[in-house]
């Protein structure tokens, strides 16, 4: 009785919260709009990363260049079609962009995988710079914005899509493959799971909804161009987020993504150039001293509840 | 193609499981040469050898953990020399291994539920296969167990896991590589019943083992391994007489 | 015509000589103390931006900088991996553990050192002019400048070679670099060790940025990143682990990258990245590894 007690208590307050967020934007100011579009821009990248590399451990950095590859799918066909439509094609690209990676370099030991998405995002960033400089002519693109009231609604329907994938996905028979893959990847395989297929595929669904939300973000930003778009940073903030958050459950990556974008918005604008320094040392202390993340810490403080006396955990 | 669970009617000594001619080199050393030997449906034949002799290079050939060079390796009849480790598990080969391979932070029930779900084509997670789950569980003595996560299991039981997980694939031909090592005497004897018990449920057996004892107990047919070639086989009083045998192993 | 092919062959072994250089650093850092150290680069720009510091501000010329940086470099990485590395090891469940946390923390340690350069430097391009008059040879030229870098990169690459092989810490580093276990248990303090690679990998960086920014290149606090991206290729290239490898690597890189930018500049950094993946694919263990 008590755990069904327990089950809707806490559907009750998701629902209340649900409830808040969709009312939100009439009740507060435009920044504090915009504040959390960004917020949930940065849950939503660091939720599609951890269904991928929280569960299989093949650290990606590719972040940047699926969202990237949303931007420009975004700046180049905002102007002919429609909201829901184009973004589907920039997640759509970013599917494929990474399923095309996934099967080469997927094969290999988990430190390859993590040097080449490393260098991808440079690659296309160059790659992209070139060719608007030497065949398009089109160094940075304009684009007509919206308003941040449809954008964040936008973004909230991404975000709830991406939780219940990741929900779906952590209680399916692929979560369970996901993890397997993780913990010894030639058991998995001698289980009868198609290793590669599995990687791949999951690989590139985590990068759909990165694309998905980096075409949606284009369109409050007035101009594009390959820097922008494909931003190295995106990537580092993303891990960082995730291993601070704690990859194990589904709040860690929420708790470590907004905590992190919150302080990233306070930050960048009084101490420029401060806040990066931050964000560094805090890598070297969660990696050292918290490596489950927020999370590790939680579940601790949770278990020497439970039990009461001091248990070594 | 053989489906698993179509009928198939074997005669008594139909071959499950043929390899021949297998060659694997690692650079300049060879691995497995030109080995050749099979296994008839329903025994459970022993495969031994001193340290380095192959063994275990040779269950990943079947398994498909390793390409051979040269040579086939056919299960039920069918080529499978190639084929990728799910597949070959698919089709109906499970195998543990030598240094047991669970997953440790999952718990025993999603062990063997993984198994279940991804060793049998278009399977769910109906009620059917959580009961067939729990009756596996029961059939290793795991049941008590199934909660705990794989790390916290002491080793005689992690092999149990292996084990339950492998046969939750459904297998025909299961390759036990060193069940009984690192196992006190009555885990030994446990393991040996166990063994027993799932040739009698049909599966063919492959062990790879080191502890005399087992082999010699259990095993219908003995093959001995040296330096990656067949060098004996046979019933295991006449595998104890051989001498090239005894040479190899007084020799080490 | 000849003109043409020495112009592209020279220019490759400038540019290889630095790539040969970085790729070493990043090699021992890798292949030996197994941290993938993405702020490999950031070390780079540091070597750049201290040379520029010295020249500009203090007349230091360059070679002489080299002397002064060596060590510093040296002792930085050093104390870093001693410090932070070695504890992340030892509490470290498995290898793999280790290289995914340190490649992480390296993740960290790239964004500290960034910043730190961004406010003692700023972001505005800098830039120096050291020996920039022309050489010829057989009518391609050169500036000054590069030619002495590439004489300074096989040098110190000569250098660290013999280390290697004649000085008893360098058989410690080769015996560690085989199997940092058994090295321990022959006697080889290992926390030492991998410190003493670590160190060298950040000296080498440093180094490499020094003599970078002789080539009168643009300094700014980002142009680390395709630094580190070059030195992974390269120790790809030339088999991970295998610091000779990475050195010829660094070479044959060098000459691809320029002449590419013959042909179509601008996409050198693409036709790395395809070799890259075509290694990948092809011979993950590099051209000329185990």
């Amino acid at each position: 009785m008590e755990a069904l007690t327990k089950k809707y208590s806490v559907l009750g307050v998701l629902i209340l919260l649900l409830i808040l967020l969709v009312v939100f934007p009439r009740y507060v100011s435009a920044y504090k709009v915009i504040l959390l579009t960004n917020i949930l821009m940065y849950v939503i990248i660091t939720l599609s990363w951890v269904i991928f590399s929280g569960s299989t451990g093949y650290i990606s950095l590719a972040p940047a260049a699926f969202f990237g590859v949303g931007v420009y799918a975004s700046a180049i066909l905002s102007k002919s079609l429609f909201l829901p439509i184009f973004i589907l094609i920039g997640g759509l690209a970013s599917f494929c962009l990474a399923f095309l990676i996934g099967a080469l370099t997927l094969r290999l030991r988990g430190m390859y995988f993590t040097m080449f998405t490393f260098g991808l995002v440079e690659l296309i960033r160059h790659f992209a710079q070139w060719w608007e400089v030497n065949i398009t002519g089109t160094v940075g693109r304009l684009i007509l914005a919206l308003d941040h009231i449809t954008i964040y609604y936008a973004i909230l329907i991404i975000f709830l899509l991406v939780l219940l994938t990741s929900y779906v996905i952590r209680h399916s028979k692929f979560g369970l493959a996901l993890q397997s893959i993780g913990e010894c990847e030639e058991a998995a395989a001698h289980t009868g799971v198609n290793v590669t297929l599995v990687k791949v595929l999951f690989f590139a669904i985590s990068a759909f909804f990165m694309g998905v939300v980096g075409a949606t973000m284009t369109m409050r930003w007035q101009y594009i161009d390959p820097p922008t778009a494909f931003d190295i940073r995106l990537s580092f903030m993303t891990v960082l987020m995730a291993i601070f958050g704690g990859m194990g459950h589904l709040y860690g990556p929420i708790v470590g993504a907004s905590i992190f974008s919150f302080l990233d918005e306070i930050l960048a604008t009084k101490f420029p150039y401060y806040y990066m320094l931050l964000f560094g040392v805090t890598m070297f202390v969660v990696i050292l001293f918290m490596p489950h993340g927020v999370e590790g810490v939680i579940q601790k403080w949770h278990k020497r509840e439970k039990s009461g006396s001091s248990e070594k955990t | 193609m053989a489906q698993k669970g179509e009928k198939r009617i074997f005669r008594e000594n139909m071959r499950i499981l043929e390899v021949e001619g297998v060659k694997k080199n690692f650079g300049g050393l060879a691995a497995a040469s030109n080995v050749a030997f099979h296994a008839e449906q329903g025994e459970i034949v022993g495969l031994i050898g001193p340290n380095g002799a192959g063994k275990t290079t040779l269950f990943n050939l079947v398994s498909g953990a390793l390409i051979p060079d040269s040579g086939v390796i056919r299960f039920k009849g069918k080529n499978i020399t190639g084929l990728k480790p799910h597949q070959i598990t698919r089709m109906g080969i499970a195998r543990t291994f030598q240094s047991v391979k669970v997953f440790p932070k999952m718990s025993v029930f999603d062990h063997v539920l993984l198994g279940y779900l991804f060793g049998n084509p278009k399977c769910t997670k109906s009620d059917k296969t959580l009961k067939e789950v729990i009756e596996i569980l029961d059939f290793v003595e795991l049941s008590e167990m199934r909660e705990l996560r794989s790390k916290d299991l002491i080793l005689s039981n992690q092999k149990r896991l292996e084990v339950a997980r492998a046969l939750a694939t459904k297998p025909e031909l299961l390759l036990l590589d060193e069940l009984m090592a690192g196992l006190n005497h009555t885990e030994v004897i446990q393991a040996m019943e166990l063994v027993r018990k799932i040739r009698e449920k049909g599966v063919t057996i492959l062990m790879v083992e080191h502890v005399m004892k087992a082999i010699m107990d259990t095993c219908d047919r003995i093959i001995v391994l040296h330096h990656g070639e067949k060098i004996a086989e046979g019933k295991p009083e006449e595998v104890a007489k051989n001498k090239s045998v005894v040479e190899v192993y007084l020799g080490e | 015509m000849v003109v043409k092919f020495l112009d592209i062959a020279i220019g490759g072994l400038l540019m290889g000589g630095i790539y040969a250089l970085i790729a070493v650093g990043f090699s021992l850092q890798y292949g030996v103390a197994r941290v993938l150290n993405v702020s490999h680069g950031e070390f780079i720009m540091l070597g750049a931006f201290a040379t520029w510091s010295l020249f500009t501000l203090w007349g230091v010329n360059p070679l002489m900088s080299l002397v002064i940086c060596a060590p510093i470099f040296f002792i930085i990485g050093f104390v870093i991996h001693r410090t932070y590395y070695t504890r992340l090891r030892i509490s470290s469940e498995s290898l793999a553990v280790f290289e995914g946390n340190s490649m992480l923390a390296s993740f960290g340690l790239l964004f500290v050192i960034q910043n730190i350069a961004l406010i003692v430097w700023g972001a505005p391009v800098k830039g120096y002019s050291y020996l920039a008059y022309p050489l010829s040879f057989f009518g391609a030229v050169f500036s000054a400048n590069r030619i002495v870098t590439l004489f300074a990169s096989v040098i110190l690459g000569l250098i660290f070679y013999l280390f290697l092989a004649r000085t008893r810490i360098g058989k410690a580093i080769r015996a560690a670099a085989q199997d940092p276990d058994a090295a321990e248990l022959m006697g080889v303090r290992i926390n030492q060790v991998l410190a003493l690679c670590f160190g060298f990998g950040t000296m080498m960086a440093g180094l490499g940025g020094l003599l970078i920014s002789m080539t009168s290149v643009m300094i700014t606090p980002f142009m680390g990143l395709e630094y580190t991206l070059i030195a992974i290729i390269v120790v790809v290239l030339g088999g991970l682990g295998n610091i000779k490898g990475s050195f010829i690597g660094g070479f044959i890189l060098g000459l691809v990258g320029t002449i590419v930018s013959y042909i179509q500049p601008g996409l050198s950094l693409v036709a790395y990245y395809m070799i890259f993946l075509l290694l990948l694919l092809i011979r993950p263990t590099g051209i000329l590894g185990k």
